[in-house]
């Protein structure tokens, strides 16, 4: 019989201290690891997103945000699409193509859906659609200097860039790549939206953005259909980016009183703060895991060795050093860390990709290398924690033991 | 010789003033002699084996196992007399708890080096010869005392110990018992030429010896040589 499975058998042995000793470390883990996964698909998902976009403000309804616009909720607010002829009537230098859209998340064979109602020829869409179906376009690009106003957000992904797609008939609609394979939508065919039929007048390739979710139509068609007339979700405006410098955005407001103007630099900036404070969420909550699952682990070792005197002098009666002493009490908080380290991986990643999609709209995907991170930091803590009780039961005098037989 | 003490003594540091544990003993054991040690509460009966096993250092004097000095052992190296020569029988069984009566029994060897099957199958036939091997998966507390005290004998002889050491070893088990488990360990002590120390305070146990060490207050009042006959035992 070897030590390890000494230490294998008294660990099963006491299956109820095992748990509580795991709870906190696991728990902690967990969160640290759900927190992250969120965190990182957020970060992605929102650069994306913007890139995608093409444009560099947003006009939204007061009092919205852009994950208000992305998660395009049933009651998601809107404003009048009057305020599109507004920017067109006012005689704002500097603002060009103008695109409004009313988004909206419906149900098409029990998948959900964004529909997306927009205007041809005002509407920027992915270069693919373009690209494969001959959809005539002109190169977009804001009245003066576009290096800075098309500025990439570090995603300069070729397939992100948008064209301009010039007709989509009141009955036609583009769909996404996602919402095409899962319905099984391919170009000319015919698709039941909301209790009308629209032909599919195209399949977009995998963008790996919302659009793959997404169905496009004609934004009359949709305000129609939703019940929502004349009313639109967003108005995304390319800006020269002089004219943003130049107080564009004060006078749009001025136009646009009852509405909330951004700029993408805005917004990512906003998420910018955001992820900072999820990354110091994260170390606070590791700075507490270093101590209530160090002190927890070693708490529930001391209480072991204390429960486990008697037989711990007899295995020093017997023949066990100090040394070997220490190695078992070791040797079982370091299963009890690479186990914590392992189910709070499994844990928080499950609740991520389970929780992630209904409490933050994002698809979380596993991250493998948190895994190695997590039983390395949790393996560390309990040892850590270890270290003192192992200690102090090296100094339990077997002969003490004998003598109270 | 197996062990031989010269002047030997062992006092406790206690808040109340110095306790005389054990006084000037001088004492040899050869190979397969049969000790048994009686004497009055309190009189160094546990303080002795506790010297003996080097789980104590003494105060003074000198103890020699086989050639080793054990009071300029470390710790380490005691450690490793015990885990090669030494067999202990408790009182109170000593057993693991949550280790089946085969892994109680294999227990001392998880020390030694090169373990093999050829262990399992010895051990086995430990439990065997204590009758105890159709038991031996089962968990110590599902054991009665007489037996839980036999798996600690097979215990004690798993790493073919040149000495046991038994503290009362009796001492929790009632009269028809104790003859069980004495005349396993007289047995063992004939057969083996395993030599045996035993504490006790019955006068039952201490007749199985064939060297009678009588204790009080520290020191050796009476030593008895005998032969250990049929007629003694009935
Ligand atoms: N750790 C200790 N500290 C102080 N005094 C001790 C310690 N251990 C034993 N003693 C004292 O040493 C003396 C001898 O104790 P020991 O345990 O050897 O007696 P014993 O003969 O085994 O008694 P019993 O028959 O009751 O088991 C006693 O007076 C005891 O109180
Ligand atoms: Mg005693």
């Amino acid at each position: 019989m070897k030590i390890y499975k000494l230490v294998l058998i008294e660990l099963w042995h006491r299956k109820s201290q095992l748990i509580t000793s795991l709870l906190a470390i696991t728990l902690g883990i967990g969160v640290i690891v759900g927190i992250r996964s969120v965190a990182v698909v957020s970060e992605k998902a929102v650069a994306v997103n913007l890139d995608n976009l093409g444009a560099n403000i947003l006009v939204l309804p007061q009092g919205t945000s852009i994950d208000n616009y992305y998660s395009a909720d049933i009651d998601a607010p809107t404003f009048p699409e009057d305020y599109v002829e507004r920017i067109r009537t006012s005689t704002l230098a500097g603002v060009d193509n103008i695109s409004p859209k009313l988004t909206r998340r419906i149900k098409i064979q029990n998948q959900s859906v964004v529909l997306t109602g927009i205007l041809p020829s005002s509407e920027i869409i992915s270069k693919p659609i373009w690209q494969t179906s001959g959809l005539s376009g002109l190169e977009l690009k804001a009245t003066c200097d576009t290096s800075a106003s098309n500025k990439s957000h570090g995603y300069e992904d070729e397939r992100l860039q948008r064209k301009p797609i010039e007709s989509l008939q009141q009955n036609d609609c583009i769909v996404g790549a996602n919402i095409a394979k899962t319905l099984n939508l391919k170009q000319g065919d015919k698709v039941n939206i909301l209790g009308s039929s629209f032909n599919v007048f195209n399949v977009l390739s995998e963008t790996g953005t919302v659009d793959d979710d997404r169905i496009f139509a004609h934004l009359h068609t949709i305000q129609k259909l939703t019940g929502i007339e004349n009313q639109i979700s967003v108005i995304e405006i390319m800006g020269c980016c002089n004219a943003i410098s130049e107080g564009l955005l004060g006078k749009l407001r001025n136009i646009l009183p009852d509405t909330k103007i951004t700029t993408i630099n805005q917004i990512v900036s906003t998420q910018i703060k955001t992820n900072q404070l999820m990354n110091k969420i994260s170390i606070i909550f590791l700075i507490i895991i270093l101590f209530v699952g160090g002190i927890s682990i070693g708490n529930s070792i001391w209480a072991n060795v204390n429960e486990r005197k008697k037989e711990l002098g007899t295995l020093r009666m017997i023949g066990f050093t100090k040394l070997k002493i220490y190695q078992m009490l070791l040797l079982k908080a370091a299963i009890l860390g690479i186990l914590g380290g392992f189910l709070g991986y499994i844990i928080g990643t499950l609740s991520g990709v389970l929780l992630g999609p209904q409490l933050a709209g994002l698809n979380i995907e596993p991250i493998p290398i948190y895994l190695l991170w997590s039983v390395l930091i949790s393996l560390c803590i309990s040892l850590l924690g270890s270290l003192i009780p192992a200690y102090l039961a090296g100094k339990i005098e077997p002969y003490k033991i004998m003598q109270e037989a | 010789m197996l062990i031989e003490t010269k002047g030997l003594s062992k006092y406790y540091q206690h808040k109340d003033g110095l306790v005389e544990a054990i006084k000037y003993i001088d004492l040899s054991f050869d190979q397969g002699d049969f000790i048994t040690i009686t004497g009055p509460s309190g009189s160094g009966k546990t303080t002795l084996l506790l010297l003996l096993a080097g789980l104590i250092r003494p105060t003074s004097g000198s103890i020699n196992f086989q050639g080793h000095e054990l009071n300029s052992s470390s710790d380490n190296k005691l450690a490793g007399i015990r885990s090669q020569h030494i067999g202990f029988v408790m009182q109170n069984f000593s057993l693991i708890p949550y280790l089946s009566v085969l892994y109680n029994v294999l227990l001392p060897l998880s020390l030694h080096k090169h373990a093999d099957s050829s262990r399992n199958d010895y051990a086995v036939r430990l439990l065997d010869k204590v009758g105890l091997k159709d038991r031996m998966n089962h968990l110590p507390k599902e054991l009665s005392a007489g037996q839980q005290q036999r798996v600690a004998i097979a215990r004690a002889l798993v790493n073919k110990p040149k000495l046991i050491l038994a503290d009362e070893p009796t001492g929790n088990l009632d009269p028809a018992l104790s003859i069980e488990i004495l005349e396993v360990l007289k047995q063992i002590n004939v057969e083996n030429k395993i030599t045996i120390v035993m504490v006790t305070h019955s006068p039952v146990a201490s007749g199985y010896g064939n060297l009678k060490i009588n204790l009080v207050q520290g020191r050796i009042v009476n030593k008895v040589c005998s032969v250990v006959t049929d007629e003694f035992l009935s």
